[in-house]
């Protein structure tokens, strides 16, 4: 499975209201092409800590399920997050990684994962439920299960380590986070209208 | 002051998720902030780390502040340049300031030296806490934090807040 196809399953397995973050590079470049959301955080810079960001979103907004699309080489950069993570276990965070075993942005150096069998670490740091899957049509169902259960939840998605020359996010930074904010605070108080009601 | 002074003011600033890396100076504000049902204060395992969860938190909503000891500073300035500075995420750093004057361990003596300038090379306002001045000087964060939309620094020398 190419990381692009494994992108378009997952979104696909999207309800519409879950918050994505994703990593920097090929990944957030990927996420804008296939499907462009002001719910999609793309991280452009700071490399590993889409899956930190992630956590504050899930202790932030315990009602809605977040999603972090990471890589390989970001993880590495940030395994301490798989130990926070797991000790804190918000049960609206699930953690995918598309591990293409390199650094597919800068030229395609080999990353440790061609040894480091990430799923087994989170397992062991915490994580609720832990998922290692190769297959695309896999992913799309898995992915709709684990979204519906209690995380945290992690799946290493094994993808070739080739991308599309996918363009660049062209939305400004500022304009990723107004619109991402604006999302959040829209739900948010559309919550409160709906637990209002329900008194 | 005592910590449990300056977490008041902190928390009357609206200030409520907490989230950074121990060190001996910041130890009695930990405690405080940790005992604190109405707020929440998360250890990370690295001082970025601790940015990274501080920013997600600020897109959720919240108010957050991240601790830490200025060697993580230098750990740091990657993430704060090309994430709370780049996206304009309000967030206040609280940084103890180890090896001030070279009155500490030796391996403090170089951050103890460049903590200010190199704040202020990546363009973060920092102000140095004072007795006296704490409650002027959080007030005086906060109100950069919300108006610029930008990480704003705190530092705290050893025996200020007990």
């Amino acid at each position: 499975m190419k990381g692009y196809d494994a992108i378009v399953r997952i979104m696909r397995a999207l309800k519409g209201d879950e918050l994505v973050v994703s990593a920097n590079g090929m990944i957030s470049r990927e996420l804008f092409a296939v499907r462009d959301s002001p719910n999609n955080f793309y991280m452009l810079g700071s490399m590993g800590l889409a899956s930190s960001i992630g956590l504050g979103l899930a202790l932030a907004l315990p009602d809605r399920k977040i999603v972090v699309l990471d890589g390989d080489g970001n993880l590495l950069m940030n395994m301490g997050s798989l130990a926070t993570t797991g000790d804190l276990s918000p049960t609206n965070l699930v953690h995918v990684v598309l591990d293409n075993e390199s650094y597919v942005s800068t030229g395609g150096q080999p990353t440790a994962c061609r040894t480091v069998e990430l799923e087994k670490v989170a397992r062991s740091c915490g994580f609720k439920l832990s998922k290692k899957i190769k297959d695309a049509e896999l992913l799309e169902a898995n992915m709709g299960e684990l979204l519906r259960t209690d995380g945290p939840a992690f799946v290493l998605v094994k993808v070739e380590s080739f991308w599309k020359q996918a363009p660049r996010v062209s939305h400004k930074p500022e304009v990723i986070k107004r619109r991402f904010r604006d999302s959040v605070k829209t739900s948010v108080a559309r919550q409160r209208r709906k637990c209002g009601a329900r008194l | 002051m005592r910590a449990v002074e300056f977490c008041n003011t902190l928390k009357h600033q609206r200030f409520n998720f907490f989230v950074g890396v121990p060190d001996t100076i910041l130890k009695g504000v930990i405690e405080v902030l940790s005992a604190d049902s109405e707020i929440r204060y998360i250890g990370a395992t690295r001082e970025e780390e601790a940015i990274g969860i501080a920013v997600g938190a600020s897109l959720g909503g919240q108010q957050p502040v991240v601790l830490m000891q200025n060697s993580g500073l230098g750990n740091s300035i990657g993430a704060l340049a090309s994430l709370p500075l780049l996206y304009k995420i309000p967030l206040l750093l609280l940084i103890s300031w180890r090896g001030y004057q070279r009155k500490d361990a030796p391996e403090h003596f170089v951050m103890g030296k460049c903590t200010v300038n190199l704040l202020k090379d990546i363009g973060i306002t920092a102000e140095t806490l004072t007795n006296r001045n704490y409650d002027e000087a959080i007030t005086r964060a906060a109100r950069i934090i919300q108006e610029r939309q930008v990480p704003a620094a705190i530092l705290i020398k050893e025996g200020v807040i007990s």
